[in-house]
Order: C-alpha cells, then structure tokens, then sequence
C-alpha cells in the first residue's frame, strides 16, 4: 500500500540565503527518509545534495541531518504520511542542501 | 560556477586510496616504515567502504581451538577457487594472517573468547574451526573503530575525507601521484607520491541490490587500469543468496539472516508457502545445509517460474521457532526487529541474491606491486587471491594481510625514491575535473538503470543473449554520459561526482559483462545457463587491458607456484 510524504527539504550553499522545495514521495510503511531523498534525487532533482555511504546498516553515520528541528540519520527515520522538515545540522559548517561538514577536523583536507 | 581556483597541492611518501581496512592497516605499516603517509577517502575516514558493513568472520589459521597450520587454510582457499586461484597471494592471505589478527588483538579489537582463547568457529568450506569474530554480530565496526584508534595514534599519518580521486598521474610509465576533486569545495587538488596505494575496495554498487557501501563502483579498478595497470578474473562477482528483501528493514546490514539460518535453520518458502529445495537437488528439513551457489539458483529459478515472493525473492520463515528460542539466540537483536514491525514468531521475511564481493581486481605480485611502477593495490581491490569464487572469512584477512604488505612495499620503494610528479602530466586530469558544458544529466537515474541492467543481466546466471543485452545498455549509457562533466562543479555538485561514478563505474562494467561473455563455461560465481560445466580448457585469468583507450583482454595460465609444499 502506497502511502505519500510531503518532504520540505532546505536548499542553497549559504546558510543564511536558502529556500524550501516541497517534494510528494511515495513510499511503502517502513521505508527511511534516506530512501525518500534519495528517490526524489533519481525522480525529480538530481542536484540535490545528501551525504550517505552504507544506505541501510546505520554503520557509516553519514546521514546525520535535523528531521522537524531533531538531529536524525536520514536512514533510520522513517517516511510517514504527512510534512517532514528536513534541514542541515544547524550547529556544523554547510556544504550544500542538507550536507554539512561533520568530520573531525584532523580528517578535513585543508590544502 | 564551475570551479576555476588554482588547485592544492599535497606532497607525500605515500598516498593511500581509501580508507577501508586494507588502506588503514597500509597507512599504519608504512607510517612504521619511515614514511609519510596521505590517507584519503572520498567519504569519511574508516566510515564507507565494506569493512565496516561486515557482519560475519575473519578466517584465520590460529590454530587456537583445533590445532591448524596456514598450510590448511591456503589448501581450503585453493579448493574454494576452482582452479583459478593466485597461489602466491592466497599464501600472503593465509601465512600473514595470523600475524594481522594478534596484531589487532593487542590493539583491543576485542575478538570473542572462550576459556582464554580466541573463539574460533567452524564456516562452510573450512576443515577445521577457523573463524573469529566480535560479537554480536560487530565484526566489522569492531575492526574499522581499531584500527581509526591505531591510525590516529601514529605520527605521520595525514588524513582527508572527501576527496574523490579522478585519475592516477603518470610520469614515463610511473604512477607519481593524482588528481582528486574536494568534495566540499569542489577544488581540485594535486597529489605527489613516490608510492601510490588503490585500496578503493570492489565493484558491488554496480548491482541494484548489494551488501557495501554507496561507494563500491569499481573507483579502485577504473583508476588502476586507467594508469595501465591490467585486471584479472573480472568475471567472478560473488552474490550471498539470502539477502533481506522486504519488509524495508531499516538500521540493519541486508546480510544478517545468515547467522540466524547458522542457529536456527529456517524454511525457504516460494509464493505458494512450499519448500522449493528440493526440486534443485537439496532438501533442507528446517536445517542450513544448502550451498550459497543452489541456494542463489533456486530463489532465481522460482522467481522465473512465477512462484516468487511479492517483491521477487524467496519466504525465509523462522515462525516454527519460539519467541523464547529466538530471544535465546540473538537477544536485542529481536528487539531491533520488534523496530520493523517483524515478528519472525508470526511472519516470513522475503530474501533475494544480493551482490556481496568481487574476486576479480587488479594483478598484483605478493609484494602487492602491480605492472605499473609506483602503483600498489590492497584488499579487495587485488584480483586473484580467491579464483572463481571466495572462501567465508577470506575478505578482512585479506585486508588486513594485503594492506600491511602493501604498507611495506610502499615505504621501502619511498626511502629509495624521490618524486617524479610533473604538473604537465596532470594537465588532463585536471581539465577535466574542471571542464564545464557537459550535458545536464539525471546521474542519479542512470546509476539507476546501470544497477538494474547489472542486477538483470549480468547476475550470478547468465546467457549469451543477456550478457549481449547488458552490453549493449551500458553503450548506451555511455554514449549519454559524454565527454564532459555537468553540473556546476560548485560545492558537492552530485551531479558531478556521480558524472565521475558513472565513468568508472561504466567502464568497469563492460569490462565484467565483456569477461562473462568471453567465459563459455560455468565455473564458480560464474554460471553459463548457455554453457553449464567446468571446462579444462577454461582454467585460465583473463585478463583485462588498456591499449589506446580500448580494453583489450587476454587468456593466461593461472600463476601456480606450488605455495603449499
């Protein structure tokens, strides 16, 4: 039974000039929100930009973004039947869309 | 937008390419070596990559719960090949072994134990008890968090995630660095080595389902034969049978039902609720006693006949267990399930052949040395070590082995060397990480339909008339991908990045499906529903070269050095 999320993702390469773009997603009860953004990337805007390696193990930590002002890993939050805000982590340096800088300094490449 | 800065520029001893077990252990031994050390992943440091997604066990001859000797491995890793394996390097894989795995044990790792010892528990194709492991089911993390832990504690080890290597620099025929693109700046960067290490891991995200991380595309393969350095067995993709399927199982790696079948059995249902086994050669009885090989050919073969599971596998039903026999078993594991809305009590989960590993990858000596000067490879990215098909417990041995014998090499020929890195040889390299005017493609998409040709087409069995298919898709993928990069080469432009995926991953590709074309026999991870049996004639690596942009292959005799003697 296919079911439809509304996902209100924050866009832009500066934090303080970014816009909203509301997605409708399908989904199937029990898929992530990783599979979501990574549906609207191959349906509807490939430059959408997310940060993810393992996809489903919740090994690599990767995801990590704010789901309704709420730190999550996009893969194991679930898609449900209504608005879900997604935003980059507020307290980290932003890259682009919902990726942030999140390694440990030691681990940046700095040139 | 597209980046024009100046680019960055990082001298080194040595660069290692990913940052999986193989290439942190290789960092580790080469930074004891005297050397300096540039350790870089395109995602974070010992984050992607398939050490860390490993569930299971390291393979390793101990000897600590049997009395074992390097020399039962090497002869079980040999049989597991069927006739292709590189003795030379399935003898470093098993000789080393135990050395890497008391190594890691003194690092704390924390390998299970029983009465003092090292646990070691008995795998298919093993004679004896041989595998270790972390529990529960924390094998791989377990490995990854050690050696980060190690890798941070050593002095001349540089590290940077996010950077995504587009080509391997040349100077006369030697590897003498790179040229990657920052992720998060989108600048690109120059890289010069005296010694160049791929440990980018295997090719499994060429596959629509599959065991690894996101960033398998054959990067390691792509890179190596770009810089002339040929690949062997290409063929030879491994699939794990009983991969979750449905219901969406999220926070869990898709191989665990593995060790569940090891404890408790299970039943394979097709869509009628029957056991299906049988009418392939094994009947089961509630026992785990089918072959990874028949197992993955009779989900396929009732999935063809129209019995499948509703989302194209097979039942695995667990609910002739008790709750209380289940929670003995794997304890919060339930609980993680309960998460999923599963009751294995009350419901059947669906499995389906999931794209695991890849026997195949760049020729390499035991030194780890490939044809190319200045160019070595470790971990899955080295072809041979396991033939046709791999041993269980075989990968993070090889990883660690390879890696830590690749570290080696790689310090010694830096104490000897100096660089040879010239800006003008990276010149095409970096135009075309900063070239713009490429089509304004759906990369995403096209990862897509390549996976799902892969998955069709080119899976564990094959005909002549899909492999020709498949071929033919990835021309026409190809041909849409262009020349040029979209995207506006801005901060992680996915477009970008995943135009540079398709590249290698496209390549690599054909290179496989043209391999598995070529190979009119079954043997191994390679079934021919065209040409089934193993064919004497057929005990040769073919392998893959470059010659003025064309991949060209040739057929070899197996490098058989009597390793066991």
């Amino acid at each position: 039974m296919s079911k439809t999320a509304t996902l209100k993702v924050w866009r832009g390469l500066d934090a303080e000039r970014g816009r909203f773009e509301r997605y409708e997603v399908p989904f199937e009860p029990g898929q992530s929100v990783l599979d979501g953004l990574r549906w609207i990337r191959a349906n509807r805007d490939p430059s959408l930009a997310i940060r993810f390696s393992c996809i489903n193990a919740n090994a690599c930590k990767e995801c990590m973004m704010e789901l309704d002002g709420a730190t999550v890993y996009a893969c194991t939050a679930r898609l449900e039947s209504r608005e879900m805000e997604l935003k980059p982590l507020h307290n980290k340096k932003l890259v682009r869309d919902l990726v942030t800088e999140i390694a440990p300094p030691a681990e940046r490449f700095k040139g | 937008m597209t980046a024009r800065a100046e680019p960055m520029h990082v001298d080194t001893d040595v660069l290692i390419i990913g940052s999986g077990g193989a290439g942190m252990y290789a960092a580790i031994e080469a930074a004891r070596g005297g050397a300096s050390v540039f350790l870089l992943d395109r995602s974070l440091i010992g984050r992607g990559g398939a050490t860390v997604m490993a569930q299971m066990t390291v393979a390793v001859a101990l000897g600590a719960e049997t009395p074992d000797h390097w020399r039962h491995h090497l002869a079980d890793t040999i049989q597991a090949g069927r006739g292709l394996t590189d003795e030379r390097l399935a003898r470093l894989l098993c000789e080393d072994g135990p050395d890497c795995i008391r190594e890691m044990d003194a690092w704390g790792v924390g390998w299970a134990r029983r009465d003092g010892h090292i646990t070691q528990a008995f795998a298919p194709g093993h004679d004896r008890p041989r595998c270790a492991y972390v529990d529960f089911l924390n094998t791989g993390p377990a490995v990854s968090k050690t050696l980060r832990t190690v890798v941070n504690r050593t002095s001349g080890i540089r590290k940077a995630g996010d950077l995504l290597v587009v080509d391997l620099v040349r100077h006369h025929g030697e590897v003498t660095g790179a040229v990657a693109l920052h992720l998060a700046t989108g600048t690109p960067v120059t890289i010069a080595a005296k010694a160049t290490i791929v440990a980018a891991g295997g090719l499994t995200r060429l596959y629509r389902r599959n065991s690894a991380s996101a960033n398998m595309g054959g990067d390691g393969y792509a890179l190596a034969l770009r810089a002339g350095a040929p690949l062997i067995d290409m063929e030879f993709v491994q699939f794990f049978p009983i991969g979750h399927l449905a219901p969406r199982l999220i926070g869990m790696d898709p191989i665990m039902w593995d060790p569940f079948r090891y404890k408790l059995g299970g039943r394979l249902l097709n869509a009628d609720r029957e056991e299906f086994t049988e009418r392939y050669g094994t009947r089961e009885d509630g026992k785990y006693v089918i072959t990874r090989d028949l197992a993955t050919y009779a989900i396929i073969k009732e999935v063809e006949a129209g019995r499948g599971s509703p989302h194209g596998g097979a039942y695995l039903s667990f609910e002739h267990c008790s709750a209380e026999a289940l929670r003995a078993a794997f304890g919060p594991v339930i609980d993680r399930l309960a998460a999923n809305n599963i009751d294995l009590t009350r419901m059947p989960v669906e499995v389906a052949p999931i794209a695991h590993y890849h026997m195949g990858g760049v020729a390499a000596d035991p030194h780890m040395q490939t044809e190319v000067p200045g160019l070595l490879v470790a971990g899955e990215a080295v072809g041979g070590a396991n033939g046709a098909n791999r041993l269980s417990g075989n990968a993070i041995t090889e990883a660690l082995a390879f890696g830590r014998r690749a570290g080696r090499t790689a310090a010694a020929r830096a104490r000897d060397g100096r660089h040879g890195f010239m800006r003008a040889d990276a010149r095409a390299a970096l135009d075309l990480v900063t070239a713009d005017g490429g089509a304004d493609l759906n990369t995403a998409a096209m990862i897509q339909t390549l996976q799902a040709t892969m998955a069709d087409d080119v899976g564990p069995f094959r005909t002549q008339t899909k492999l020709v298919h498949a071929l033919a898709a990835i021309d026409q993928l190809a041909a849409a991908l262009g020349e040029r990069p979209g995207g506006d080469g801005g901060r992680f432009d996915m477009r970008r990045i995943e135009w540079f995926d398709l590249r290698n991953m496209l390549m690599v590709a054909r290179i496989v499906a043209q391999a598995a074309v070529q190979r009119t026999e079954s043997r191994g991870a390679h079934q021919r529903e065209d040409f089934p049996g193993m064919l004497p004639e057929w005990q040769v690596n073919q392998v893959a070269g470059l010659r003025d942009g064309e991949v060209t292959f040739a057929s070899v005799p197996v490098d058989a050095e009597v390793a066991a003697q």
